[in-house]
């Protein structure tokens, strides 16, 4: 597959395969590729040429609605200017299922009510969405995609406003949900080390190629990351995990 | 339950208001003479009645139910609590569609139309250049209203200068364009509410699906929004309601502004409540707010307009600062 934009090619050659149950973590440097990725499976952007298929179905033959069932993405910018409460988010995940008339059913209540279940936010559900704190949003705009019932989940750095500890329960509940239910998980994803705790499986992309397709052991080597991340990273272990640092010397002492 | 509520009030409050609006005016009318007018009796009062304050009280509640529930529907679909149909240049570009109509000579069920017509292009063109270089923030929405209403204001002022079928009825139509119901006919309040009306049906229709623009127009696809259609919707919708709007009122500012503001605060953001509601709150503000057009200086009458623009001007000013954050 191929793809990018009117007078620019990110990607070319692009050749993956993922089976339900996979939490797949994209990598790589800035301007790689990754988020142009996302956009073609969740069927934003158009491939060049290649398709983009899902139980063998190509995507571009589905409409919005019929994609919406089966691909959820996890938005990345969350913020929104009107009062809705975590729920009514959480329901906007129900717009695929709606009826001509737009009114919520007894299922799309429901799936609502185990999305916020699913993410521990059932106590936020009537809070205003613009006044919890950055990581319950997000929790919400999670549930929001867990909500539509899709059997893909496309997550664009998910954990960017989080701090550690957030961070590290999000990516839990993702991995739990996929392997429980199994779903299908593509996450880009800035921490390597974060994502070689949740993904069972790492694409790493430079130049609009993937680099690197395999166990996230394999993929955390330094060659690999000087290769692709360019100089400046080193890889330790610790119990048995390999870690990216910085490489060298401390910064500071430069 | 405090749907419900909410609801009921607003229902009670506009048919107060619409009584308030019969009953009283320049003329007093003893309640007994106007009950008798309304039955149909003739006399001086019977005219006043039925010729003068009924049509221009139902003239004013359609003006303030269409602007508000455009102005929800705009909120929702730019992101923008700060859109309406006034400053995004959706009614000057009806007012400029009607007067090009009056001035062609056409009749006045064709007026209508033509401001259809007119906000149409508009707002599309907010649309578009609000979606110039990728995402629509406040102020390229509200600098695209200026450009697009000095640009009209100006066609409006050189075909008004250069029409002689205008030229006659030159004070007249000055007092329509600045939002004045006083001057309408059964004839065209019956067009105006149709196109009202299908207005209406359209916002109550599409507004579950405005929703899913909280997060923009990408997350409403992967929401399973078809953003070409639905956009197209909202926006024809949006050109009705404002375009019937302004064929009865000319510019009317701030009330599709304000009123899904407030009413988003008794009953939260969702766009279906948020439209049902906006529709009695605006027509009570609006008809309100022409009683009091006709009542503070009489026997003069001032356009509604002017009554709206005094108190939203401010209102405007105050959202606008509250909401600094995001303007950029």
């Amino acid at each position: 597959m191929r793809a990018g934009y009117r007078d620019s090619e990110v990607l070319r050659g692009i050749d993956v395969a993922v089976r339900s149950g996979e939490v797949v973590a994209i990598v790589g440097p800035n301007g790689a590729g990754k988020s142009t990725l996302l956009r073609v499976l969740a069927g934003l952007l158009p491939p060049h040429a290649g398709s983009v298929t899902l139980d063998g179905r190509e995507v571009a033959s589905l409409d919005r609605a019929q994609l919406a069932r089966r691909i959820a993405v996890v938005p990345q910018v969350f913020d929104t200017l009107f009062p809705f409460t975590v729920r009514e988010i959480v329901a906007l995940g129900r717009t695929p299922w709606l009826g001509p008339f737009g009114t919520l059913g007894r299922d799309d209540t429901r799936a609502v009510t185990r999305a916020l279940d699913d993410v521990d936010a059932s106590a936020l559900a009537d809070r205003r969405i613009d006044r919890v704190s950055g990581g319950e949003r997000q929790r919400a705009v999670l549930a929001m995609a867990l909500a539509q019932e899709a059997d893909v989940l496309l997550l664009d750095e998910p954990t960017v406003h989080l701090d550690p500890a957030h961070q590290r329960a999000l990516l839990d509940v993702i991995v739990r949900l996929a392997r429980d239910r199994g779903l299908i998980v593509l996450a880009v994803l800035h921490d390597l080390n974060l994502a070689s705790a949740m993904a069972t499986r790492f694409l790493v992309l430079r130049d609009g190629a993937i680099a690197f397709d395999g166990a996230p052991g394999e993929a955390l080597t330094r060659p690999l990351l000087r290769d692709v991340f360019g100089p400046g990273l080193d890889v330790v272990t610790h119990q048995g995990r390999a870690f990216v640092v910085p490489d060298g010397e401390d910064a500071r002492a430069r | 339950m405090r749907l419900v509520v909410v609801f009921a009030v607003l229902a009670t409050l506009l048919v107060v208001s619409a009584v308030a609006g019969v009953f009283i005016g320049a003329v007093a009318i003893a309640p007994g003479d106007v009950l008798a007018a309304l039955m149909g009796q003739d006399s001086t009062a019977g005219t006043i009645i039925r010729e003068l304050r009924l049509p221009r009280v139902l003239g004013a509640a359609l003006v303030g139910g269409a602007l508000a529930g455009a102005g929800a529907l705009l909120q929702g679909l730019l992101r923008n609590p700060l859109a309406d149909p006034f400053v995004t240049g959706t009614s000057a570009g009806a007012s400029l569609g009607a007067v090009i109509a009056v001035a062609a000579g056409a009749t006045a069920t064709v007026v209508p139309l033509a401001a259809f017509a007119g906000a149409l292009v508009a707002i599309v063109l907010v649309w578009r250049l609000a979606r110039l270089g990728g995402r629509t923030t406040v102020l390229t929405v509200l600098l695209a209203g200026v450009v697009l209403t000095s640009f009209t204001g100006a066609a409006v002022t050189f075909i008004l200068v250069s029409s002689d079928r205008l030229a006659l009825r030159l004070r007249a139509v000055l007092g329509w364009l600045q939002g004045g119901v006083s001057v309408i006919s059964w004839g065209e309040l019956a067009v105006a509410s149709l196109v009202v009306l299908l207005g209406i049906v359209g916002a109550i229709f599409v507004a579950p699906r405005v929703d899913a623009y909280a997060f923009g127009e990408e997350t409403a696809a992967t929401l399973g929004i078809d953003p070409e259609r639905t956009t197209a919707v909202i926006l024809a919708t949006t050109a009705l309601l404002s375009g019937a709007a302004v064929a009865i009122a000319g510019l009317v500012g701030f009330v599709g502004l304000v009123v899904p503001h407030a009413v988003r605060f008794l009953i939260g953001a969702r766009h279906r409540r948020l439209v049902i509601a906006s529709i009695p709150a605006g027509a009570t503000v609006l008809v309100l707010a022409d009683l009091a057009a006709r009542s503070i200086i009489p026997p003069a009458e001032l356009p509604v307009g002017v009554i709206t623009g005094l108190v939203g001007a401010p209102f405007f000013l105050i959202l606008l600062v509250r909401s600094r954050r995001m303007i950029v």
